[in-house]
């Protein structure tokens, strides 16, 4: 049986649950950090789950909130089970607002708006998630200037469409390329103001942000790069009518997105006995410097991360898999968080990008990468030049298999053998040409070899690629 | 904050200019169509017709020009929340009113539509006349208009569907598919074949979605046609016992229900821009589950009735009713046999309708042996033709036609694939406990965004599998590949794999302990 991939679990004694007592698990935050933690802990047990939100009652993907915006999906098709699952498996959702912890009686007082006794919990699990960042910027309190994290920002954003003439968006990552997408699927103009020489050019390499920077302006976005918001300028009624840019151009706007990243979601938290940095501090095992309390997702800050990766990661997966981890701990199963190879994908207008293991932006090291590039498709494999074993794939416009390039990197493949077997990643729809083809043809021509792909595509290539690898990932993780 | 917020879009549609056309020619050369249930030809000859189909043809460039030409390749499904006519707006009303209104002058009132028996037709029937004559030499029948219509509408409509997804190859292959075998195989070669005196005969319809396959009259047609009705009826007993087990093996149901079917072939291009308004409910799924079943068994015993009474007085040593009741005792009983005695190959089926298959096929097979013995000419109690009447009314035409087509706009493009389809039951079965086709999940990238669940048109939640990282294996699937194309993150392929037995596993689940506690409904 195969492992799953990003996530490795130690194989643990079966722990006897009756041993612990019946207790209340609360839960704040219901994004896919929280929902995860309250999924696995019901898998494992029949303790009382709260699960706390006061952004909305039924979790749903916060990544698809573009999706709403857009019109491909309404808000209800984006939550993440039906309203019944959470009472067939008892876990009571509640949505208010927590204002205050007592963290010594082990209390959760609520906003007075919400009209809430407050909550006794035996166990605590904090996953409130992050907030867009905010510089000191002159005039981003203004209204009709917004992040978007949350089901009320992208309220905001609506409400801010209606005759919206142009939008400026700040901040060059993952979730300025979104709004701007879901502006110009309303025909809505849009400036893009990118600090960096290209879009996202701390993460993405030259070749695949340039790609980037071109699906942008191919779709008719106004993209600034090199260029910093300086302040926003308000009209008579305190609404934003303009920006001004670090080149000292005005451009009018009725809404400016800043999307200029996120920050751990703690401010509530900052007066009390927790330990907080940047995010919440916690150990391996998700644990808070306060007993019986847990922090997991984008607002848990790692005082001793694993080697290569970040103290603070807010994405999807890391939160899911932040979620399951901290269940069996809570569940008296004590867990290490142990992220196996970092994995992320996104969506760049019609590019999707797919990224596994390492991929860094410049090469100083041992590392060196191999990058072929199509029209709006591409594949890098980085690799260590002196024992050409492979470290990460990048992937723009071509879908890989998750597990089959996290085995290769795990099992320290060689390239030549990876491009051997390349087609075993194939993940494009049936009868898409294939890139892997022209991929292996352009490395044996810089290489001035003659590697033989492999021409089987498909699961059947997967399942015998990976055999041909060995049997450590075979090994049953029950 | 409202615990339901809901976001919605502006009044105002954005259409473009070319798109309003579109729209517009569309709506003309509807009303132009029927425009002659009142009044006569306004062109002679083949003049109506071809400004009819002109019309349409200019209506869909114009909307492909607006909506696709000079844009990005990519997926298309920007507002279709906030439009009327796809999201169960005044407009998608008065269209499934329309098309449902339609069907039931097509089924019922055919004279309204200028049908005349033994005599030239009037109104809109008279229009198809010259083509009708051109191709088979006889005056068109309301099933030729419709027959005309339903391919103009697969083609022009599929061309539609392949500018909007015209970056994906699995879908440019497929249309292309759909787009022939209904010009081919459901048009043309029928026509063909009763202009040379030959009975009328669609090579890809397959008993029972062709429920009159067996009919007694059919039977007669087709051995009184010479070599070629003989081949005709072995190649309808070998479709549905030979061709469609092993096709359906390989590939999955979608070799027939997205590749080649006539109804599938309707719903892939003209049903596209409604395929997000199927119910994806786990309520939805328990009646399809039933009903499509129900539908099944009920076109089978009628099937077996039919032939029945058909055999009852045959004096044949071979092909009388003795014969059929061995023959069905076998089928339905080695059919529960196999359910029960292979437990691992159907683990995951419902105890509870694997009792009621069981009861209904003994029944089913007592029935005809208490008939063999007793003599009775009623298998099923009633005369087998009036049995046959109701199927053909109440499936055959309320479901599959005014149902199936007419509730496009408002229950999604696959009703009648879903709910009421004996074929896609079948199909689904087998898809389901003897077939390498699945969808994979890949590994870890799900993010729960909802496009897959929302874009299949047979209600599937894919999205309930994809974010558990397993693998999709369910009957209904018709293999559209939709899912996998709307996925923002590179999370599903179709695949035939050969790890059969394997494939509904958690393979490449997250979850790696088994859980006491029943967590997955």
């Amino acid at each position: 049986m195969l492992g799953h991939p990003g996530v490795r679990l130690p194989s643990r004694s079966r722990f006897n649950i009756n041993l612990i007592p019946f207790m209340h698990i609360a839960i704040i935050g219901n994004g896919i950090s929280g929902l995860t933690a309250a999924r696995f802990i019901r898998k494992q047990s029949n303790h009382d789950i709260t699960l706390i939100s006061g952004e909305r009652t039924y979790p749903f993907s916060r990544t698809a909130l573009m999706y709403i915006y857009m019109g491909h999906l309404r808000a209800k098709d984006t939550e993440l089970y039906e309203p019944h699952f959470y009472e067939e498996n008892r876990i009571r959702l509640l949505q208010a607002w927590v204002d205050t912890i007592d963290f010594e009686q082990q209390i959760l007082y609520f906003d007075a708006k919400d009209d809430q006794e407050p909550l006794t919990y035996d166990k605590l699990i904090i996953a409130t998630g992050s907030q867009p960042n905010r510089f000191g910027w002159p005039g981003e309190n203004l209204k009709g200037v917004r992040g978007m994290y949350s089901m009320q920002d992208l309220q905001s954003i609506e409400d801010c469409s209606q005759g919206l003439k142009h939008a400026v968006i700040v901040g060059g990552g993952l979730i300025g390329v979104e709004m701007a997408e879901m502006f110009h699927s309303r025909q809505i103009p849009v400036t893009f103001l990118v600090r960096e020489p290209s879009y996202w050019d701390m993460v993405l390499p030259e070749e695949e942000s340039q790609m980037v920077n071109e699906e942008i302006i191919s779709h008719g976005i106004d993209l600034q790069l090199g260029t910093e918001l300086k302040e926003i300028l308000p009209d008579e009624q305190g609404r934003c009518r303009a920006v001004r840019t670090s080149e000292g151009e005005e451009i009018s706007c009725g809404f400016v997105g800043l999307t200029a990243g996120v920050h751990p979601n703690v401010n509530f938290l900052r007066d009390s006995p927790l330990e907080i940095d940047k995010g919440i501090l916690v150990n391996e095992y998700l644990q808070t410097n306060i007993p019986h309390v847990y922090a997991i997702g984008d607002c848990a800050q790692l005082s001793d991360p694993p080697v290569g990766r970040r103290p603070i990661e807010a994405v999807w997966y890391v939160g899911k898999m932040m979620g399951e981890t901290v269940a069996y701990s809570v569940c008296g199963d004590l867990t290490r968080y142990e992220p196996q190879l970092w994995f992320n994908s996104a969506k760049f207008f019609d590019i999707e990008y797919q990224v596994y293991g390492h991929v860094p932006v410049t090469y100083d090291g041992p590392l060196t990468s191999f990058f072929y590039g199509q029209e709006k498709r591409s594949l890098r494999i980085v690799y260590d030049k002196r024992t050409t074993k492979v470290v990460g794939f990048h992937a723009m416009g071509v879908r890989l298999r998750h597990e089959m390039c996290e085995s290769w990197i795990l099992h320290q493949t060689p390239i030549e053998k990876v491009m051997t077997q390349l087609n075993a990643a194939y993940f494009d729809p049936e009868f898409y040409t294939s890139f892997q083809r022209d991929c292996v043809n352009h490395f044996n021509n810089i290489q001035g070899i003659n590697i033989q792909l492999s021409k089987k595509r498909g699961l059947s290539s997967f399942l015998s690629a990976i055999k041909s690898l060995g049997s450590s990932r075979t090994s049953k993780t029950k | 904050m409202d615990s339901n917020l809901s976001i919605t879009g502006p009044a105002a549609s954005t259409l473009s200019f070319w798109e309003k056309l579109g729209l517009g020619l569309a709506a003309i050369a509807t009303l132009y169509l029927f425009s002659f249930m009142w009044v006569g030809s306004i062109i002679s000859n083949f003049g109506d017709i071809s400004l009819l189909i002109l019309l349409y043809a200019m209506a869909t460039a114009s909307y492909i020009y607006g909506a696709y030409i000079g844009k990005s390749a990519g997926i298309k499904n920007d507002q279709n929340y906030f439009r009327s006519l796809t999201s169960r707006g005044a407009l998608a009303w008065a269209l499934g009113i329309f098309l449902t209104g339609f069907y039931v002058l097509l089924y019922w009132y055919p004279s309204t539509l200028g049908l005349v028996k033994n005599g030239p037709n009037t109104g809109i029937i008279a229009v198809f006349d010259p083509l009708s004559r051109f191709l088979k030499g006889q005056p068109a029948s309301q099933w030729f208009m419709y027959g005309t219509l339903y391919t103009v509408a697969i083609l022009f409509m599929g061309v539609k569907f392949m500018y909007k997804y015209r970056h994906n190859s699995y879908h440019l292959i497929r249309t292309t598919s759909v787009m022939f075998f209904q010009l081919a195989f459901a048009f043309l070669i029928p026509e063909i074949l009763q202009r040379l005196n030959q009975p009328y005969f669609d090579f890809k319809m397959i008993w029972p979605l062709d429920y009159y396959a067996f009919f007694d009259w059919r039977i007669e047609e087709l051995t009184s046609s010479g070599q070629l009705g003989i081949f005709m009826l072995v190649w309808s007993v070998a479709l549905i016992l030979i061709v469609t087990p092993i096709l359906t093996y390989f590939f999955g149901k979608r070799w027939y229900c997205s590749w080649v079917c006539g109804c599938g072939g309707l719903a892939e291009t003209a049903g596209d821009p409604f395929r997000h308004l199927s119910d994806k409910s786990l309520r939805a799924w328990q009646i399809e589950r039933w009903m499509i079943h129900a539908v099944l068994f009920i076109v089978t015993a009628m099937t077996i009735a039919v032939l029945h009474s058909y055999l009852y007085d045959s004096s044949d040593p071979i092909f009388n009713t003795t014969s059929l009741s061995i023959l069905f005792s076998v089928i339905l009983g080695g059919i529960v046999a196999w359910i029960y005695i292979d437990k691992e190959r159907f683990k995951s089926l419902d105890p509870i309708a694997k009792k009621v298959g069981l009861v209904l096929c003994s029944v089913l097979i007592l029935l005809m042996w208490e008939a063999q013995f007793t003599g009775r000419y009623n298998l099923l109690f009633f005369p087998a033709h009036q049995i046959r009447s109701w199927y053909g009314f109440l499936i055959g035409a309320t479901f599959s036609g005014v149902i199936g087509v007419g509730f496009y706009p408002l229950m999604g493009n696959r009703v009648w694939c879903r709910f009421g389809c004996p074929m896609a039951a079948i199909l689904g079965i087998q898809q389901k406990f003897f077939s390498k086709f699945r969808i994979t999940t890949n590994g870890n990238q799900c993010i729960s965004c909802g496009n897959c669940s929302t874009y299949c048109e047979m209600g599937i939640d894919v999205k309930w599998y994809a974010q558990r990282g397993q693998d999709i294996v369910r009957a209904s699937c018709v293999g559209c590949g939709i899912c996998s194309a709307v996925c923002p993150r590179g999370v599903l392929r179709l695949e035939n794999g050969p790890d059969t037995s394997q494939k509904a596993t958690e393979i490449r689940s997250l979850q790696i302990e088994p859980s006491g506690v029943k967590l997955d409904v």
